[in-house]
């Protein structure tokens, strides 16, 4: 098997179906030797032990499962871990500083911008990047471009309302 | 989901090499179709060689004509300022489709490439599918249909191409560059894909080991103005039931030239050139617009669940020329 690093031992048939990815994750070094059809949704829940993600549809409608890799909202269901190789991932455990929650976090409670909770680490970690791409312009805007987060509940205008204020910078 | 070796090479050759000389191997993108795909057991690789660190990857804008990298994605595309000012409609259905976390992965050579969303497709304890194991029969004929194509297809399969970008893109006549086992050449869009009753089984002329490295889309002259329109079920992150692209350069009241493409109805990206015929150096009449739409309509091939589709594409196109004429009449 050809990965971008070779490893020091001959490579064994099992070893041929295995991969050793090297990444960063919220800031720390992380290696995982996984199956070579680990999505990057299970390394993070199940090799990384970070259940912050959350595993909804599996198959790229729901964006519960939303990281960022190198800045940028991906699906984790729908990418393999082996694709991280060298890249940043931050997972909704790595939003928050070091002297509290990240501003969204803080208006999603006081919005009460969610009833089960199940879609809400997906709907930060899209809506951080909403904000970064400069799209929480108008309430229009903002669902259009949180779209891709469904939320069963149907808390929607309150997560509206929540990404409106932190936008604003209300907070 | 299968196992498969992976494979990620940092050259094009290398890659092409490495998947010509596998019969079960599979070059892998963005992944936001494949991976799908393979966990429901409808594509089964052995060997996936991961394109994405291939230096495929950027925009070189030139005086008639925009290069993209393979790998460039659609939010990359769609913020290119080029784009917005000369290619209008390419960005609105960039921007129209999938969401933005998808749009972040998938590449503009995968989206060309992706697998119909037909439901029979893509269940694979279904086994009428022709376009899956040739002549096994097509239970979308049959069964429940909505979002399924009704212009080049015939009773053997009515699978949809539903990609947004890739009906202005045929509009305005992109082509691809193409590095195969065989060396490089280009295709042109409108001879890219296979009507599904060409051949049900066949999507495309692309071999077993090629792979699409550039896209190259012309732009659109000054003084053209064009537009995507997209009918759906939902106001977002939805496939269309019909859409409409529409190009075109007024010459008073007058259409000069024009180009139109419809999505949502064809087994590929559907490029009306009967309608384009029809109203190029004519008035602008909103008459003439909905008999350009039938004129496109009227080899249409509908079951009960997609009728409702030719009505819809005429009155999707027929609106979509009255606002980009509109500010002629």
């Amino acid at each position: 098997m050809k990965t971008t690093r070779t490893t020091a031992r001959a490579p064994s048939a099992q070893d041929q179906y295995t991969v050793d990815v090297f990444t960063v994750v919220n800031g720390a070094p992380a290696q995982w030797r996984v199956d070579t059809r680990t999505t990057l949704l299970e390394a993070l829940r199940d090799t990384a032990g970070l259940t912050g993600t959350k595993r909804g549809c599996d198959q790229g409608a729901c964006g519960a499962c939303t990281v960022h890799v190198d800045g940028q909202r991906v699906l984790s269901c729908l990418m393999l871990a082996a694709q991280v190789d060298g890249r940043q991932v931050t997972t909704v455990e790595g939003l928050a500083g070091e002297l509290g929650p990240h501003p969204l976090q803080e208006a999603f409670m006081r919005h009460d911008a969610f009833q089960c909770g199940f879609c809400t680490p997906g709907q930060l970690m899209s809506a951080a990047c909403l904000l970064r791409e400069g799209r929480a312009g108008s309430d229009a805007d903002i669902r259009e471009y949180m779209s891709g987060n469904l939320c069963r509940c149907g808390a929607y205008d309150n997560i509206v309302a929540a990404i409106r204020d932190v936008a604003k910078g209300t907070d | 989901m299968r196992a498969f070796l992976y494979d990620r090479p940092t050259a094009v050759g290398e890659a092409v090499a490495a998947v010509a000389a596998d019969p079960q191997a599979a070059f892998l993108a963005g992944g936001t179709t494949q991976v799908d795909l393979m966990k429901d057991g409808v594509w089964t690789p052995d060997r996936l060689v991961d394109i994405t660190r291939l230096p495929l990857r950027g925009i070189l804008v030139e005086s008639q004509q925009l290069k993209v990298g393979a790998l460039t994605t659609m939010e990359q595309l769609a913020a290119e300022p080029v784009v917005e000012q000369r290619l209008t409609f390419v960005r609105e259905a960039l921007l129209l489709g999938a969401s933005v976390q998808l749009r972040n992965m998938a590449t503009i050579g995968g989206n060309l490439l992706q697998r119909t969303r037909c439901r029979y497709f893509r269940d694979p304890t279904v086994s009428a599918c022709n376009r899956r194991s040739p002549d096994s029969g097509c239970a979308a004929v049959d069964n429940v249909a909505r979002m399924h194509a009704v212009l080049g297809v015939d009773e053997r399969c009515i699978a949809l191409h539903a990609s947004d970008v890739a009906v202005p893109l045929i509009a305005v006549e992109a082509s691809v560059l193409v590095d195969g086992p065989s060396g490089q050449r280009r295709i042109p869009l409108t001879e890219f894909w296979v009507r599904a009753d060409e051949g049900p089984s066949i999507e495309n002329v692309l071999g077993h080991g090629d792979l699409i490295t550039e896209i190259d889309i012309p732009l659109l002259p000054q003084g053209w103005r064009s537009g995507y329109l997209k009918v759906r079920d939902r106001a977002s992150y939805e496939f269309a039931l019909t859409s409409a692209a529409v190009a075109l350069q007024m010459d008073g009241d007058m259409i000069g030239d024009i180009r139109i493409a419809l999505g949502g109805v064809g087994s590929v990206p559907w490029r009306a050139r009967e309608a384009e015929e029809m109203l190029r150096g004519t008035h602008v009449d909103p008459v003439r617009f909905e008999q350009a739409g039938r004129a496109v309509m009227a080899s249409a091939f509908t079951v009960p669940g997609t009728a409702f589709k030719v009505d819809l594409a005429v009155r999707t196109l027929s609106r979509q020329l009255l606002t980009m004429t509109e500010a002629s009449r």
